[in-house]
């Protein structure tokens, strides 16, 4: 009822109590008051997709999303994907490394959340619906036929991964 | 591109929603309800818009369910439009809503925008409202003094506008299940999958001892709301259906079209062109669909 509010929220498995003004946006959220910068803000309306996370499993854009919606929501950013103990990058960021996904890296995240999604749904997807689920991301480099290769490995990988 | 300040409401219930529209607009407040925010929020960045206050409907329960009622297919206002597009329901029994789900913005948009949020919006390039036009969709919107039903060929108005009046809340949307032998299709020209359409058509097609007897045709992203395209359903009346006729009626409905809309991605006659040929296909397609 006012322009400020406190929200209760999970960020990569650590909780947060923060005081936010409601006009904040997930994303600077993210970015300026948790300090994760790995949350990209490109266009900021919801066309570039350079800041897609995961809200309660789902991906989403942080530039469409109030701080305040996200109280008692679940978060997972890019941050989150690291393995905690071993260091290791998530097998979807390791298959944008190998299969050269990234040129300049400022889509990079966005890719790899939209990618997170689709392979915990789909986790053989044809090429046509890698497209389509990357269809919400832009990148300014246009590296795309590298960024479908990434994302066909790292199904390949995560398949023989769950099989082994 | 951020937003300019405003007050923050989260009612918990609808009656306290209402009446909370009813205060703020009384005391001289521009509110706007926030469902999925996945329009709203573009528009607070671009300064499009710049309410007062925001009144998010998240907490208020009871709005996203998605159920047969009483023959017809009901989606609460804050149902998901990735609800929508899973919903077995819709996909069995109302297939031209589902395909026109899939067509709305990419799944991060879908994850979150809600199916009364784009109705609500009314934004002329989209397809729900094309889709309400042809279904004969029913809208339901609710006051402190209750609730009322509009129909979807009073609902659009203009750009950006509908008949709700500022303290309503669209509450649910109303659609019929698709008759069986019935064909539908829709059809749009993106810039790229998933963006607002540059033009599009939605249809529905019944065909009897192999004739075309009833049509239901509108377009969409060519004029300030969606349009029904009645001289390209009466081309179609009685007509045998194949390409020629399919052609007519295209062109018909091209010719039809009093002023498209003309920007720098589309000119007027670009627009007028593709509603025509998308007609002709959409046609096809629902021919194949009809049995």
């Amino acid at each position: 009822m006012s322009t400020r509010q406190t929200i209760r929220l999970t960020v990569n498995g650590k909780s947060y109590e923060r005081e936010v003004e409601a006009r904040l946006t997930l994303a600077d959220f993210l970015r300026h008051e948790l300090h994760l910068g790995g949350t990209h803000v490109g266009c900021e309306h919801g066309i570039c997709g350079a800041c897609t996370i995961l809200i309660d499993g789902r991906s989403a854009r942080a530039c469409l999303t109030l701080a305040v919606q996200a109280d008692g929501a679940d978060i997972i950013t890019v941050e989150g994907l690291r393995n905690r103990e071993t260091g290791q990058l998530h097998p979807i960021q390791q298959a944008f490394v190998d299969a050269h996904g990234l040129q300049c890296g400022f889509c990079t995240p966005g890719f790899i959340m939209t990618t997170l999604e689709l392979l915990g749904e789909n986790p053989d997807p044809s090429d046509e619906e890698i497209k389509e689920a990357l269809g919400g991301n832009l990148c300014r480099c246009t590296g795309y036929q590298s960024i479908l290769d990434s994302v066909r490995l790292a199904a390949r990988r995560l398949q023989s991964a769950s099989a082994a | 591109m951020k937003p300019a300040p405003f007050d923050y409401h989260a009612p918990t219930s609808l009656a306290d929603a209402v009446a909370l529209l009813a205060r703020l607009d009384g005391d001289g407040c521009d509110a706007k309800i926030l469902a999925g925010g996945q329009s709203l929020m573009p528009m607070l960045a671009m300064r499009v818009a710049r309410p007062d206050a925001l009144v998010d409907l998240a907490r208020v329960p009871g709005l996203d369910a998605i159920r047969l009622q009483d023959g017809h297919i009901a989606i609460g206002a804050m149902a998901s439009k990735r609800a929508a597009e899973l919903s077995e329901l819709v996909r069995e029994k109302q297939p031209l809503f589902h395909a026109a789900t899939r067509l709305v913005g990419h799944q991060q948009i879908r994850n979150r925008g809600s199916v009364g949020g784009s109705f609500a919006h009314s934004d002329p390039a989209s397809e729900y409202p094309a889709v309400a036009l042809v279904l004969d969709m029913q809208m339901v919107a609710a006051d402190p003094d209750g609730e009322r039903v509009i129909p979807a060929d009073e609902f659009f108005v203009t750009y950006m506008t509908t008949a709700l009046e500022p303290g309503e809340i669209l509450t649910e949307v109303r659609m019929p299940v698709l008759p069986t032998g019935s064909g539908w299709a829709i059809q749009e020209i993106t810039r790229r999958n998933g963006d607002l359409a540059l033009a599009g058509v939605a249809l529905t097609l019944r065909l009897e001892a192999g004739r075309c007897t009833d049509a239901r045709i509108a377009a969409f992203g060519v004029d300030a709301t969606a349009v029904r395209l009645t001289a390209a359903e009466e081309a179609l009346r009685g007509a045998v259906p194949n390409g020629e006729s399919f052609a007519r009626a295209g062109a018909t409905a091209a010719a039809a079209l009093a002023d498209p809309m003309s920007c720098i991605h589309a000119s007027a006659d670009y627009r007028r062109h593709l509603v025509g040929t998308l007609i002709e296909r959409a046609l096809a397609e629902a021919a194949a669909r009809a049995h």
